[in-house]
């Protein structure tokens, strides 16, 4: 038996390959049995995919027509994907303009990008930002440049969910942070208890309904006359939720920084904002930037809760777009692409959190 | 000679909480005066008297007596069930799950590892409301009941849900098992008192009395199971298509995230606790029971508990595919009746009682596998 395993160790490349398979693969009787058992099973369920969504499957149809798909048996309809497509990306936004929110989607995905890489993190991204941010709205609203008017009910699709994220994420941020400082102020009791109470109260109810709370309470709650557009209280509904999560990361970072910092920067005679903003935020951000991304991430996801007040966004949208008689029984490839959507997004995201990780060690 | 002056930081700190109380009431202040004024003129009224009045809503699924009518109180108690009983089964089968991919992930066999990963790199990067579409739509597109995937003639599932056996639960049979809990609460309990052979005899007592009531009560109840007789099944109990997508889409969600922190939680433990045991003569499935789990559980309580009171909060999206929870429930009645603060209140206070009860228990789990006088 040593004898073996002395020979297959010196037997090159194919004796390193095949102790590796063993170790991996056959280490023993069970772990054999697991290998055989759970390839065959993988095996089983991705050959019926494949099947279902590639070998099956109806690439295109006539506009309006879904009987080549009715005609299959077993295959994904994934003509529906193509008819409807643009009204999953884009919703009812008017149909020969929509080059300016994809254009808008585009601006922003590049945002993003460019704020991800470290070396661009510095003032002028701030510009870059704003600069962004008003070409966006200039393409969503138009009404300028020769660009019509399109109001907001009309939005719809991918940008609404990037919106949504964006501004759910970038004012967030601030709050959050404010509101985490407010927590360890133990000098200020009842700023403590108002941020402690926020952030406990938001975290122990559901997203659901505090867009509700926005939906049907909050218009109660001003003037007759003022009427604020449902997209804009669903966005603050979802700020003040993201902002107590946030808080809750940014306090995690604050309570790694050492105590003898704030004591040393207190020793020079700074001030409680000087000493934040100098010495501990610029700590605390740092070590909170990973899970800072996961919260990016399910706030992200969460998004797709706007679905059950009625606002269109990816989601949604797709949801709404495959009401159609002539489609009726399909709907599920939509949501396969839409699913799709979702995780480039978001795997990107958990890689890029990994990145980081390691650049920070 | 104490002259006021804003430099003194304990002014300071005076100041600016009353600053912030100040703006924070202000802002109640005004949204309460706009709310009296908004509801004069709408007449829509105020008040928690609409929960006596009848509720005009159906509701599919109860797990207590309910028909339309019925007041509304007891409409949003039936959905207030329904989250209860998602979220209990929710986070019941994520665990289970959850702990066999996390374990999977860290095993050393290759296909299983490789599988898990997959899984929740795949799952847990998209949203759960996308899932439960996907599961719902996978759901419908199953073969009629006729001719229904049937699991060893015991459950079946079709397009129309989940059929089950039933149980019954017999008057004796429930008795029994009351008395099985009292007396193992009363055992576990008095167990930390206990000194001498006596009083430790008596806790034993106490455990095997419980678990004959236990045996005897399973004994005596009946399960009936399904049979398909011309269009319906009969016999068995029904678990609808939305029900079963909603605690599917939760699991298979809450699942992923719960591997994670299992995976993370086992790892953390140092390798020398494995390689000690090994020392000392620790068959790996004993120091993994004994040595490993123990003190991993200790580090994944409190981010599973967060995963738990996460999970429980979702179920609300019951409302997206249709199945009647609190939160669904709840909008029928503000459809119906208008009253939207008091019925969004409602929800609010309901979850919160919920994740209270969720959090107060595995804090209680956490206090009992702390290390005692070690680091909290």
């Amino acid at each position: 038996m040593t004898l073996v395993l002395y020979k297959s160790r010196d037997q090159g490349r194919l004796g390193r390959m095949s102790g590796w398979v063993r170790a991996n693969f056959f280490a023993g009787v069970a772990s054999g049995l697991t290998t055989i058992l759970l390839s065959l099973v993988a095996l089983a369920v991705l050959t019926r995919f494949l099947d279902w969504s590639v070998l099956n499957a109806v690439w295109t149809a006539p506009p309006g027509d879904s009987s080549p798909c009715r005609a299959v048996h077993d295959g994904a309809c994934w003509a529906l994907v193509g008819e409807k497509y643009r009204f999953m990306l884009f919703a009812t936004y008017p149909y020969e303009a929509q080059w300016r929110p994809a254009t808008a989607c585009v601006l922003l995905i590049g945002l993003y990008v460019i704020s991800a890489i470290p070396a661009c993190w510095r003032r002028g991204l701030l510009l870059v930002w704003v600069a962004g941010l008003v070409a966006v709205a200039v393409l969503m609203w138009g009404g300028v440049a020769g660009l019509s008017f399109v109001p907001q009910d009309k939005w719809g699709g991918l940008p609404v969910t990037l919106l949504l994220s964006t501004f759910g994420i970038l004012a967030a941020f601030p709050a959050g942070i404010l509101v985490a400082l407010g927590r360890q102020a133990t000098a200020l009791p009842a700023i403590r208890i108002m941020c402690i109470g926020y952030i406990e109260l938001i975290r122990g109810v559901p997203l659901v309904s505090l867009l509700f709370m926005a939906s049907f309470v909050f218009p109660l709650f001003l003037p007759q006359g003022i009427d604020i557009d449902k997209l804009l209280r669903a966005q603050l509904a979802l700020i003040l939720f993201s902002a107590a999560y946030i808080a809750e990361v940014v306090r995690g970072g604050l309570q790694s920084v050492p105590s003898g910092q704030v004591e040393g920067a207190m020793a020079l005679g700074l001030r409680y904002w000087r000493i934040q903003m100098l010495i501990i935020l610029p700590q605390a951000l740092r070590n909170a930037l990973p899970p800072l991304v996961s919260t990016a991430i399910s706030i992200f996801k969460s998004t797709s809760l706007v679905l059950v007040v009625g606002i269109f966004d990816l989601l949604s949208s797709g949801k709404a777009s495959i009401v159609d008689p002539a489609w009726q029984g399909f709907g599920l490839e939509m949501f396969i692409t839409i699913s799709l959507i979702y995780f480039i997004f978001c795997f990107s995201m958990s890689r890029y959190s990994k990145y980081i990780e390691r650049r920070l060690v | 000679m104490n002259r006021f002056s804003l430099q003194d930081p304990h002014n300071r700190r005076i100041a600016w909480q009353m600053l912030a109380v100040g703006t924070v009431a202000t802002l109640a202040g005004w949204f309460f005066w706009n709310a009296i004024g908004n509801f004069d003129a709408r007449r829509a009224g105020f008040g928690l008297d609409f929960l006596l009045r009848p509720a005009n809503i159906p509701i599919g699924e109860t797990l207590i007596d309910y028909a339309p009518g019925d007041a509304n109180y007891r409409a949003l108690l039936v959905g207030l069930l329904n989250t209860v009983l998602v979220a209990a089964f929710g986070i019941l089968l994520a665990t289970i799950l959850g702990t066999v991919l996390g374990v999977a992930r860290l095993s050393g066999n290759y296909v299983a590892s490789r599988l898990a990963a997959a899984y929740v790199e795949f799952v847990r990067n998209v949203p759960l409301l996308a899932h439960l579409f996907v599961i719902y739509l996978v759901l419908q597109r199953l073969p009629s009941l006729r001719t229904a995937l049937s699991v060893g003639n015991l459950a079946f599932l079709s397009n129309r849900g989940l059929v089950i056996p039933a149980i019954n639960l017999g008057f004796s049979s429930m008795t029994l098992f009351a008395g099985a809990a009292a007396l193992l609460v009363t055992g576990m309990t008095m167990r930390p008192f206990t000194s001498g052979p006596v009083s430790r005899a008596g806790v034993k007592g106490c455990l095997a009395v419980a678990f004959v009531c236990t045996m005897v009560g399973l004994a005596s109840m009946t399960i009936t199971l399904p049979v398909l007789e011309g269009r319906a099944f009969v016999g068995g109990r029904t678990i609808s298509p939305e029900l079963t997508a909603l605690v599917l889409g939760l699991t298979i969600y809450y699942a992923s995230f719960i591997a994670e922190i299992v995976r993370s939680g086992i790892l953390s433990v140092p390798k020398g606790q494995w390689e000690a045991a090994a020392a000392l003569g620790l068959r790996r499935s004993w120091t993994l029971r004994l040595v490993v789990l123990p003190q991993a559980l200790r580090l994944m309580i409190p981010p599973v508990t967060n995963q738990y009171l996460d999970l429980a909060k979702m179920t609300s999206l019951a409302i997206a595919i249709g199945y009647p929870d609190l939160v669904a429930v709840a909008n029928s009645i503000i459809t119906d009746t208008g009253r939207a603060i008091e019925c969004v209140a409602i929800i609010m206070g309901a979850f919160l009682l919920v994740n209270l009860s969720i959090s107060t228990f595995m804090n209680w789990l956490n206090l009992r596998v702390a290390v005692v006088g070690g680091a909290k």
